[in-house]
């Protein structure tokens, strides 16, 4: 373990580069919010944001706050909540490329990227025109079996995944439960940063039982310390979304205006304490 | 997907009666008997509690994986594992939605260009104006306007792999039932030469029921809902589609199922989807 890996919010926000690659994961894995707070307020731009596979409020921020050039996605929505609406007004306004995926191409192309491999094949799309908008999917002829045309994937490695944890150990291990594409992702990333609720003095990796859950250190860059780091957005077995303030969001960020609203209350907040 | 309207039906063959949503989640229960495993995506409450009253109904046979539910999902192997089960013929239905659902089965998840809420009579007041799976991007000058949706979600692979896919979309109007989808998210049907066990089985709606013939690319209206008439569905359907001579009514739960989908079956979708729950009529 680095000296380094654990560092303070700011310091975790500036190890994302202008125009950096970065892998962010869907609400249900762990969202990083207070570092996406971070990084707005740093002002970074250009970002390619891949979304695995889908994002929510976390993407919607970022884009609305102008940090996004290009967002890859198989959806973009605020759920139960309706549409994101500056991913939305971002698509109208021509300020954003979008790049349509699908989940399964997207945790595909990340897992042909922990491997090592320039590209994966994968089933389905065929005909369809998510296929058709994309340069980096190409269709091969199956080399094992005649009239087979399958799809191949150019393999993703991103530049910097960002997601939030309930845990980390003292020695930069990541508890990530049941959260596995978690793993793909600081598999297939350069680097890896993240957030936790709790820092344990424990060795995660030597409890049996949790061991297999576990991102190992050499995976994780950075860590720095967030209670409640992926409020709104909630954290499994920890808090439920605050639903209130998300529909408050929904609500505020259908116009310009009230976007730059929320956003300067958002982040003039303090971090709520644990 | 929203909870439906709470307008009550009067089913002709029963005294019971029971709302729409209670109406289509017995439908969907029908759809999936005699299935194995049947998953269930993000925001599908109704599709959801279908599952659940199936399960429920088989005895425990069936299999459910509610996405986003602790209690029913035994994945382990993260969001991947949805798709490498559908991808090894491991799930047998799936349910997709659509912005634009056209009469070849094909489906659009991404967007619209042309304002087809401006261009025919047929809408009447049930053409809303905002999407329930986006938003209407319209700046207010009216004529047309460009509707983004979220995305395509899984649509794009898993219609090709779960033998069992039902097309769910209350919205029944000419906007989202259109002559031919503007950007295909994953097509109806596919050339001979690509690996397909998958594919349209059903397409159900806040009007009537339709199956899909596979070989002639084509919805048949196999029945329609309480207080809704075929006249009424071809009025807002702008795809042609087979109906028997006489389309049956959709036939409603019966009081025991009822009873189910307003008790365990409430109890158990408020786990992923409480507000949805708390809509339903308690038992």
């Amino acid at each position: 373990m680095a000296e380094t890996t654990f560092c303070s919010l700011e310091a975790l926000a500036a190890a994302v580069p202008d125009g950096a690659l970065l892998a962010v994961g869907k609400d249900s894995s762990g969202v990083a919010m207070s570092a996406t707070r971070e990084l707005v307020r740093r002002g970074v731009r250009g970002l390619h944001l891949l979304c695995v596979p889908i994002s929510g409020m976390q993407a919607d921020i970022l884009i609305g706050a102008g940090c996004v050039r290009t967002v890859e996605s198989s959806g973009v929505s605020l759920g139960e909540l309706g549409a994101a609406p500056r991913f939305v007004a971002a698509l109208k306004a021509r300020t954003l490329r979008i790049i349509d995926s699908t989940c399964p191409a997207v945790y595909a192309a990340l897992e042909a990227g922990q491997k090592g491999l320039p590209f994966v094949p994968l089933r389905g799309l065929l005909g369809t025109d998510v296929l058709a908008n994309r340069d980096d999917w190409k269709v091969i002829d199956n080399p094992f079996v005649p009239d087979d045309p399958i799809v191949v994937l150019r393999a993703i490695r991103p530049d910097v995944a960002l997601f939030h944890a309930s845990l980390a150990d003292r020695f930069g291990n990541v508890f990530i439960a049941r959260e596995r594409e978690l793993m793909i992702m600081a598999h297939a990333a350069q680097r890896t940063l993240v957030t936790v609720e709790e820092i344990t003095d424990d060795d995660l990796l030597q409890d049996q039982a949790r061991a297999g859950a576990v991102i190992p250190a050499i995976y994780v860059d950075r860590i720095a310390l967030a209670p409640r780091g992926a409020w709104p957005v909630g954290l499994v077995d920890r808090y439920p979304q605050d639903e209130a303030q998300v529909a408050r969001y929904a609500a505020a960020a259908r116009t310009a205006e009230g976007f730059a609203d929320y956003l300067s209350e958002w982040l003039g907040a303090r971090r709520q304490a644990a | 997907m929203s909870a439906a309207p709470s307008s009550r039906i009067a089913a002709d063959a029963s005294p019971t009666a029971c709302s729409r949503t209670e109406l289509l989640i017995a439908a969907i229960a029908r759809l999936l008997a005699g299935c194995r495993h049947v998953a269930v995506g993000q925001s599908s409450p109704i599709p959801g509690s279908g599952a659940l009253l199936a399960r429920r109904l088989s005895g425990g046979a069936l299999r459910v994986s509610v996405l986003g539910s602790r209690r029913n999902n035994f994945f382990t192997d993260g969001g991947v594992e949805l798709f490498d089960l559908a991808a090894q013929g491991r799930i047998d239905a799936f349910f997709l939605g659509g912005g634009q659902i056209d009469g070849q089965g094909n489906i659009n998840l991404v967007g619209a260009k042309s304002d087809l809420r401006g261009s025919g009579s047929h809408l009447g007041s049930s053409g809303s104006n905002v999407d329930s799976d986006g938003s209407n991007l319209d700046g207010g000058g009216g004529g047309r306007s460009e509707v983004r949706w979220p995305g395509s979600f899984g649509s794009a692979y898993l219609y090709f792999l779960v033998p069992r896919v039902i097309l769910f979309r209350e919205e029944h109007t000419r906007r989202v039932m259109v002559p031919k989808v503007e950007f295909v998210s994953a097509p109806g049907v596919s050339r001979p030469d690509v690996y397909r066990p998958g594919g349209p089985h059903a397409l159900l709606t806040g009007l009537g029921l339709f199956s899909f013939d596979k070989r002639r690319q084509r919805f048949n209206l196999e029945s329609a809902h309480p207080g809704h008439s075929v006249e009424e569905i071809l009025d807002n359907t702008g795809f042609e589609f087979d109906r028997p001579a006489a389309v049956p009514r959709t036939a409603p739960p019966d009081a025991a199922t009822l009873a189910l989908i307003r008790g365990e079956i409430r109890e158990e979708i408020a786990e992923v989807y409480p507000r949805f729950a708390a809509s339903l009529a308690p038992a």
